[in-house]
């Protein structure tokens, strides 16, 4: 069971509410990244508020529950949001992102023992090894619950990711749904100019994938599209959502160029985010 | 200078098969991982008696470690095995986040560590994994002697919650830790007692440290030999408690003089009350082709070599 199982209507303003303190938290310390963050969102916020079985009484070894992991660790401030706006910890800890003895790293761990974090992700392409790994333990511990994981679109250029693919192919790890953010952008440039990732379909279905697609910055589409996914699991393979997202969504001027990938807002681009981000009752933490 | 008898040579590869054999039939949480060299790190009988437990990874060590990490995430307990090669220099940045910095209770399982691997050569005599994996916050480091001692420390390691580095070898050497001896993680292991010079010695350097003390007893000197099966955490008492009484310290290790056992051991000689002490180890060198008995001597790391430093070790103290 979700523990908010919100409705579409109700996703958008918490979706909106998040975007608000994305950009707020980055501009608070100057650093950390927008972008992705952004065009994550409303994925982020379909998980933790409608489709993921989970309790905020967080343990670390999750039995009896779904699992997320984050494996481009870099977009956590939409993580940290969505985990304080769904009850894991106080959301006036926002304000501590990326500060000296905070909890919210700038990328996510364990270490500080944040609630609803059970890996520390940034150095990229591991984490589709680890989900994997913990789906093997679900199977073993007879445990029926799904291992969800987010990859970067660029992430996918570490040799590690294509590992995991061919073992959890090969393995049958059919309890997980990973999800490549497909934004198309990387530090450098898109990825067709930094290195063209082809056809990520073709290539995931080379693999033994059930490879899936949905617009990931409309609920009305991404929604669906997770609960197909979902019902793809069990079926003797693993299952790919290629998630095709706008790079900073939600704010017009960080919309489809990698130039927000990891800067922060001033103070007068701050303003403009907010209004553009207007939510019928927030509660900015 | 004691003897220690031995009814026959093993390696302590296999100790480490049957120590994880016999931890697949206490433990139901033990589950084993190896990239395509399930033969050479003696987990055959674990694949043979557990194939639900066991994952055939192939050649592919990243993607091992990140799934180990992920598999303690439920209560396993993973063992992964490879060469000592392919399971530190080649996944270090794997182990650094996935494994260490994440806290996670994976047992990293290291084979044909050294110059001992042989005729392979200089690409897998990995003579750096023990500095790399000592620099690691949180990672435990231990490098037993002979197959008793790899098994039983095997068999200890699933009992202490947090990542741990198991490094152990190919060739076959004495085995001469009693079988019933427990393994305590970070306790050094007094062999003999002597008054002119610490010999601290760890993995395959152990026999060659016994073998040094007879050869120094001979000519009058009496070592003491101390067998440091865990690297980190360091036992610094019972380093400090024999320096005390010998004055002098020799560190033998089949790993290079950077980053292993004797800079382990010269940090606590300095933090302390320091004293003479002589490397034996790889002089910053790679390795080559060859068998193990001639590398070990052309590296510098027989008995006798053990001998002449201690008789350097003595020397300085003197001065």
């Amino acid at each position: 069971m979700n523990p908010h199982n919100k409705s579409i209507e109700e996703l958008k303003d918490i979706a909106s509410q998040v975007r608000r303190d994305i950009v707020r938290m980055v501009h608070a310390v100057n650093s950390g990244h927008p972008g992705g963050s952004l065009g994550c969102t409303d994925y982020f916020v379909s998980l933790y508020f409608k489709l993921m079985n989970y309790s905020t009484d967080f343990k670390m070894n999750g039995e009896g529950e779904d699992l997320f992991f984050l494996s481009n660790g870099h977009i956590s401030p939409v993580w940290y949001s969505t985990l304080a706006r769904a009850g894991f910890f106080d959301v006036k800890e926002l304000a501590t992102f990326r500060k000296l003895n905070s909890r919210l790293q700038g990328h996510p761990a364990t270490e500080e023992g944040l609630e609803g974090i059970r890996i520390a992700s940034g150095s990229l392409g591991q984490g589709l090894s680890v989900a994997v790994g913990a789906a093997q333990t679900k199977k073993l511990n007879k445990d029926n619950n799904l291992v969800y994981v987010l990859m970067g679109d660029g992430e996918v250029e570490e040799g590690q990711v294509w590992e995991a693919a061919m073992y959890a192919a090969h393995h049958k790890v059919d309890n997980i749904i990973a999800t490549i953010d497909r934004n198309g952008q990387q530090i450098d440039g898109s990825t067709e100019e930094v290195m063209n990732l082809g056809s990520l379909r073709a290539k995931f279905e080379a693999f033994g994938w059930t490879v899936l697609e949905a617009d990931g910055n409309n609920f009305e589409t991404l929604i669906p599209g997770l609960q197909q996914a979902k019902a793809e699991t069990g079926k003797g393979k693993p299952v790919m959502l290629l998630m095709n997202t706008e790079m900073g969504f939600g704010v017009d001027f960080m919309m489809g160029s990698h130039k927000w990938h990891g800067v922060a807002p001033n103070d007068e681009q701050l303003e403009i985010a907010l209004q553009q981000l207007a939510v019928e009752q927030a509660s900015d933490y | 200078m004691k003897d220690f008898p031995f009814t026959e040579k093993k390696d302590t590869r296999s100790g480490f098969g049957a120590g994880l054999l016999e931890l697949g039939r206490t433990n139901p949480n033990v589950v084993g991982l190896c990239a395509d060299l399930t033969g050479s790190l003696k987990m055959d009988a674990f694949q043979k008696e557990f194939p639900e437990r066991f994952f055939q990874v192939g050649i592919a060590e990243a993607n091992m470690m990140g799934l180990a990490a992920g598999m303690t995430i439920g209560g396993k307990i993973p063992f992964t095995g490879t060469f000592a090669n392919f399971s530190t220099g080649r996944v270090y940045d794997q182990i650094r986040q996935s494994i260490a910095y994440s806290g996670k209770n994976v047992k990293i399982c290291a084979s044909h560590a050294g110059l001992t691997l042989g005729e392979d050569g200089a690409t897998h005599q990995i003579l750096e994994d023990l500095g790399m994996m000592r620099m690691l916050p949180h990672m435990t480091v231990i490098n037993p002697c002979d197959y008793n001692q790899t098994k039983a420390a095997t068999i200890a390691i699933a009992e202490h919650e947090g990542p741990v580095y198991l490094r152990f070898g190919r060739p076959v050497i004495p085995n001469f830790t009693p079988a019933d001896q427990k393994f305590e993680i970070g306790k050094a292991l007094m062999l003999n007692e002597g008054t002119d010079v610490s010999i601290f010695a760890t993995g395959h350097l152990v026999w060659k440290a016994i073998l040094a003390g007879h050869i120094l007893a001979e000519k009058g000197i009496n070592a003491e030999i101390i067998n440091i099966h865990t690297i980190k955490p360091l036992d610094a008492e019972a380093i400090m408690k024999s320096v005390a009484k010998t004055g002098c310290a020799v560190t033998a290790e089949e790993h290079n003089r950077f980053g292993g056992l004797g800079d382990a051991i010269a940090q606590v000689l300095i933090s302390n009350t320091p004293v003479p002490q002589e490397y034996v180890a790889v002089n910053d060198t790679f390795g080559e082709s060859g068998t193990p008995d001639q590398l070990m001597e052309k590296y510098g790391l027989t008995e006798n070599d053990i001998v002449t430093a201690a008789e350097r070790a003595i020397s300085r103290k003197n001065k």
